[in-house]
Parts: structure tokens; sequence; C-alpha cells
């Protein structure tokens, strides 16, 4: 059985969007926002993987074929950002002051959070790109010297609290324009959030785009900066 | 056809995103620069919005799949994390809320100031 889970090229694909479609029947059923189908997948299919005792090297020979699509998919997101630019250009001042205070919140939060926690230097630069996505955040944390492998834990973790919180923090914090419960969910919690604000609305999804491209190269330079600071 | 050509353009402009990627020795991910050139080809009209509409949305709605493989990950990560694991996740909820409570907030602040003369803002 090893054997064919080895060789399988659909088994990975096949466990991952059964178990995402198990979690958005499970979501229209009970209708519980902790109830997230991206949380729901990650959770069941690291379950049935230790139940079987699949490693996960076997489980990504099939999964890669669907982590290929990743980056064009992330392209797409051009799509409703480009047909919603006119919407940008004409609120561009809010949006890009939005983004920019929402990506030094993030630096000086987790700089105060690292000396109050008393986490070290190398944690403090492993965490500090944590709110961009994945391939910047990796980049970024190497460059400063942290542990790579620890941020893409964090950036996951930050983009499946946002993916799955989004709609209720929205919510509590009274942010009711579309425009800026994308800007908030994109430079929060980058592409992971996004998706999740592209079910919320078509507005919410290209902004939260928008900020993903333009957190992300924030960060590159802010902290850059921010890690001489501790 | 129609999609395949559609795909086509998508994978093509992915790939111009690789290669800048590679090319830029900045840590920004060729994704990253994939939407951007997708969005000045169909900004300076190089790409019509026809010519990947369908497939665009059809891969949009795909995309929180194609974050599982890496979620699964994990369960590989599990034993560096478990040491720090608490203030580590304390900081990590704590700044997402924070982040998407300053950016959301700024942005409402000032697209309400704005509202008012938004057309000579332009």
């Amino acid at each position: 059985m090893a054997e064919f889970f080895r060789e399988s090229a659909c088994l990975g694909a096949f466990l991952s969007l059964g178990t995402f479609f198990l979690g958005e029947w499970m979501r229209k059923k009970w209708k519980l926002p902790f109830l997230n189908p991206l949380l729901i997948a990650i959770v069941l299919t690291i379950a049935v993987l230790s139940l079987l005792k699949i490693p996960y090297d076997t489980y990504m020979e099939s999964a890669k074929y669907l982590q290929f699509f990743l980056t064009p998919c992330t392209v797409c997101l051009a799509v409703p950002l480009y047909e919603k630019f006119s919407l940008l250009k004409k609120n561009a001042l809010a949006i890009g002051l939005g983004i920019l205070a929402g990506t030094l919140a993030s630096l000086v939060s987790i700089l105060l959070l690292c000396l109050l926690f008393r986490l070290d230097h190398t944690m403090y630069v492993t965490l500090l790109p944590k709110s961009v996505t994945t391939a910047i955040a990796m980049g970024v944390s190497e460059e400063l010297g942290g542990y790579p492998s620890l941020t893409v834990v964090g950036v996951l973790v930050t983009g499946i609290t946002g993916n799955v919180f989004a709609a209720g923090a929205c919510r509590l914090f009274r942010i009711t324009d579309p425009i800026a419960r994308g800007v908030g969910i994109g430079t929060a919690a980058h592409a992971i959030g996004t998706a999740r604000a592209m079910e919320m609305g078509e507005t919410e999804g290209a902004m939260g785009s928008l900020s993903i491209v333009v957190a992300g190269l924030l960060t590159v330079v802010g902290a850059a900066l921010f890690a001489g600071l501790y | 056809m129609k999609y395949v050509r559609q795909f086509l353009i998508i994978l093509l402009i992915s790939l111009l995103g690789e290669l800048l990627h590679h090319w830029i020795p900045l840590p920004v991910p060729a994704s990253v620069y994939g939407i951007v050139l997708m969005f000045l080809a169909l900004e300076w009209k190089i790409v019509p919005l026809p010519a990947v509409r369908e497939v665009s949305r059809f891969l949009v709605a795909l995309l929180q799949l194609t974050f599982i493989p890496a979620g699964v990950g994990l369960m590989t990560k599990w034993e560096i994390l478990r040491p720090v694991a608490v203030p580590v996740l304390a900081v990590l909820f704590i700044v997402t809320f924070l982040v998407l409570f300053v950016a959301g907030r700024v942005t409402q602040a000032l697209l309400r100031r704005g509202a008012g003369k938004e057309a000579e803002d332009g």
C-alpha cells in the first residue's frame, strides 16, 4: 500500500480537494465561522496522513501538482484588480496610506511583542516578514538571518487566521467599507486572507490583491530597516 | 481552443514572472511579478480582458486549494515550533488582528474624509 501511495499521481490532490470539499459542506450545513474549508482541509489531511503513517514527502509527490497552480492562480488576481482599477485610482491616497499604516503596524508590533516575550534576534527577524506572501517573507527571512522554514509557518498561521476570522474581525472592528475591508485583509493576511476576501466580494478581493503586492514590496524595505532595531 | 489559449496566456505571464524572479536579486516571488505583469498587460491592452476572462475566473476560484499542500507542511515543522509555540502563536494572532484593524480603519477613515472632495483628488 505504501508503494501505491508513493506512486499515485492523484492521491495527494484528491485528499486535499476532498477534505476541502468536506469543509465547504460542513460550513454550509452548520454555518459556524471557524469551520473554514482551508483550515479543515489542512487539519483533516494531516490527520489522514498521520493515521495511515504516510510521510509528508510521499503526500507531496502527488500534491505538488496542485501546488503547481499557485503561481498561475496568484497571477490571475490581477484580473479583478484590473476590473476595479478605476475605483482604486479614485481612492489611491486612502488605499496607499492604509497599506503603509498596516505594514508599519505589523513591523512595530512584532518588534514590541518580541521584546515583551523575550524572543531572541533570530526569532525576531524570522517573524518580521510574517504578514506578507510566503515567497517574499521567506526571502526576507533568509536575507536577515532568520529561520525561513519557521517564517513559512508564521505566514501560514497568519494567512489561515485571516482567512478564518476576516469577516468576523471586520464586523468587530466596524470596517464596513468594501475597499477598507480588502485593504485590511490583504495587508494583514496576504493571499490566503485575500482568497477569503474574494468570497466576500469582488471589490474586497481586488483590494486584497493590490495589498498583497504593495505590502509585500514595502516589507522588503521595511523589514531590512527594522532588523537593526533589536 | 478558447480555454487553451487563455490558459496559455496566463502561463506565459507566469513564466515571465519566473524569469524576472531569476534575474532580479530581490526576495520577490515570481507570482508577485506575475500579478504586476498581468495587470500592466491588461491596462496597456496588450492582453484584452476577454482573452483571459473565463480561465482566470476559474483559477482565482481555485486559489485557496493551492495553499493546502504548504499548509499540510506544518506537520513537518512542529518539532522546531514546539519550544517557542506559545509566544510565537501569540505574536502571530495579535499582529494579524492589529494589522487588519489599522490598515482597515485608516483606509476607511481616509475614504470617508475624502468622500466629499474625491472629484478634485481625481
